[in-house]
């Protein structure tokens, strides 16, 4: 900087976080996940990673060079849709299912709209959306955790049991909460260990990168809506603790739902936006034709967050309620 | 002469209907699944659009001011009417496939549009040159949508199977693929216009 004197508005206190940082260390608390993927299913998820995050890279600065912008791929941004569409996708898709979705997510769902901060979905999620109308054959087919090098043996998730009738309760499917828990079961990629993705939320907390309200109300509106309602022989009788730590519940509360971009600013408006994911979420695997709802429930609440944003606004400061007499 | 061309390949290119006008979108995402489909659509359309633009030109002068658009729904009608019976005597199959929109081609904007912007003011012969040329601007691109959307969501071409290999995303010959699609030409488009000046 040559002019020192430069003249600006407030605040003139900064910190030095900028975007890049922001994206950066939401990178690396998305690696652990990530690792402990690529190790239960195998070296097929770690290509599918590594083209899913490259295909993203690549087509961000293509789109920002087409439409004659700053080249920002390395803010980070990019890399992380890539990266969380990865974590999307069946451990043993096709590897141009993973370019396809990265494609589909930075060009159409992120730069048509006007690029970073301007999309109105998670691109990852809309990417992932898309290819699930698309494929629907590659996108249901989950690998048999620790079936190293064997194509062919697949196994259905926990939840598409539950909705299929196969099973009605873990026992049934030989599953233990602590499976659930590390991740031994059949799932998305980077959704199965819960162990790995709480490591990388509390990071983010301890960081303050993201707040709690979020996913502490989407988490606890599935618990209890699963809780009340989950069960075929009564109310309250739900195995919530199941509905938790199965599907991408997880993924979605942590690191989808707080994306910037597409969630309410203030506080209050985040604890409406996870209440509403987690009912939707929960109407979804209980009585909707999916066994899954995270993702969509996530999109539903992305295109109303303008009308959070708009009846849930911040105090100004300084502002006093003045009561009207005569009003009760 | 040269005013008649230019009434001709205005709707084609520089005022295309669907994607310049960005009107008769409902038929457009809805029959755009197969090119059989759109041709037949397009044809069918161009055939009434031609026939009531002539008509409605024809008889500009004699329809009250305040009662102009059932007048001319009435025209259109009649002609949508003809198109429909030949089509089921003649083309049955391509009846069933078009379905419900043959007869919602009397709503069509397009038609409604050309009748009252340009046929209620101009002569028979140029009204039926902006006919033709609308249709055919219709036609052709109900055509590049439903090439696209066949190839890559059906994996088929005027339906033929074009390979064993490829796998079509299916979701491109459902509803939502159509507005991706229609979205994505008309932006390409205004991202061409925009570079070359």
């Amino acid at each position: 900087m040559d002019n020192k004197f430069f003249v600006s508005s407030s605040p003139h206190i900064a910190k030095k976080e900028d975007v890049s940082i922001v994206m950066w260390t939401v990178n690396l608390a998305l690696a652990p996940a990530g690792i402990i993927g690529i190790y239960i299913f195998g070296l097929h998820s770690l290509l599918l990673v590594a083209a899913s995050t490259i295909a993203a890279v690549l087509t961000e600065a293509f789109m920002q060079n087409a439409r004659r912008q700053k080249v920002t791929v390395s803010d980070g941004s990019a890399f992380m849709t890539g990266l969380l569409l990865a974590y999307n996708l069946p451990p043993n898709c096709p590897l141009w299912i993973g370019v396809i979705g990265s494609f589909f997510a930075i060009a159409i769902a992120k730069q048509a709209f006007g690029g970073l901060g301007r999309n109105i979905f998670n691109p990852a999620l809309a990417s992932r959306a898309f290819l699930l109308a698309a494929w629907p054959k590659h996108m249901t087919v989950f690998a048999k955790p620790f079936a190293y090098g064997v194509d062919a043996v697949t196994q259905a998730t926990p939840l598409s049991l539950l909705k299929e009738g196969k099973a009605s309760g873990l026992v049934d499917m030989g599953l233990s909460y602590w499976d659930l828990f590390i991740g031994n079961r059949g799932g998305s990629l980077g959704e199965v260990c819960i162990l790995a993705l709480l490591l990388g939320g509390l990071y983010l907390l301890y960081k303050r990168i993201i707040t709690w309200h979020t996913p502490l109300s989407f988490i606890l509106t599935v618990g209890i809506f699963t809780w009340a309602f989950g069960s075929k022989q009564g109310f309250f009788q739900g195995d919530f603790l199941f509905h938790i730590l199965s599907g991408g519940l997880m993924l979605g509360a942590i690191f989808m739902a707080t994306d910037y971009v597409t969630s309410p600013i203030t506080k209050n408006g985040q604890v409406i936006f996870g209440v509403c994911c987690g009912l939707l979420t929960g109407i979804i695997r209980i009585w909707g034709g999916y066994p899954e709802g995270v993702c969509y429930s996530i999109l539903i609440m992305n295109s109303v967050v303008p009308l959070i944003d708009r009846f849930v606004k911040p105090r100004r400061y300084g502002i006093v309620k003045v009561r009207e007499e005569g009003k009760s | 002469m040269k005013k008649l061309w230019y009434e001709f390949v205005k709707g084609i290119f520089r005022e295309n209907p669907i994607f310049f006008i960005v009107l008769g979108l409902c038929p457009t995402l809805a029959v755009s699944t197969s090119v059989n489909n759109a041709i037949g659509m397009g044809l069918a359309a161009t055939f009434v659009l031609v026939c009531s633009n002539a008509f409605i030109s024809m008889i500009r002068n004699f329809i009250p001011d305040k009662i102009r658009i059932p007048c001319y729904i009435v025209v259109i009608a009649a002609f949508v009417s003809i198109v429909e019976m030949v089509m089921k005597a003649y083309a049955p199959a391509l009846d069933r496939a078009l379905g419900v929109y043959v007869p919602l081609i009397v709503v069509n904007c397009i038609i409604l549009g050309r009748a009252e912007a340009f046929a209620s003011k101009n002569t028979v012969v140029s009204s039926i040159a902006d006919g033709l040329g609308m249709g055919l601007g219709f036609t052709l691109a109900l055509l590049i949508i439903s090439t696209i959307r066949e190839t890559l969501g059906a994996g088929k071409l005027a339906g033929l199977s074009i390979s064993n290999t490829f796998e079509p995303a299916i979701i491109l010959s459902l509803a939502p693929g159509a507005l991706l699609i229609l979205g994505l030409i008309m932006g390409g488009i205004k991202w061409i216009k925009s570079s070359r000046l």
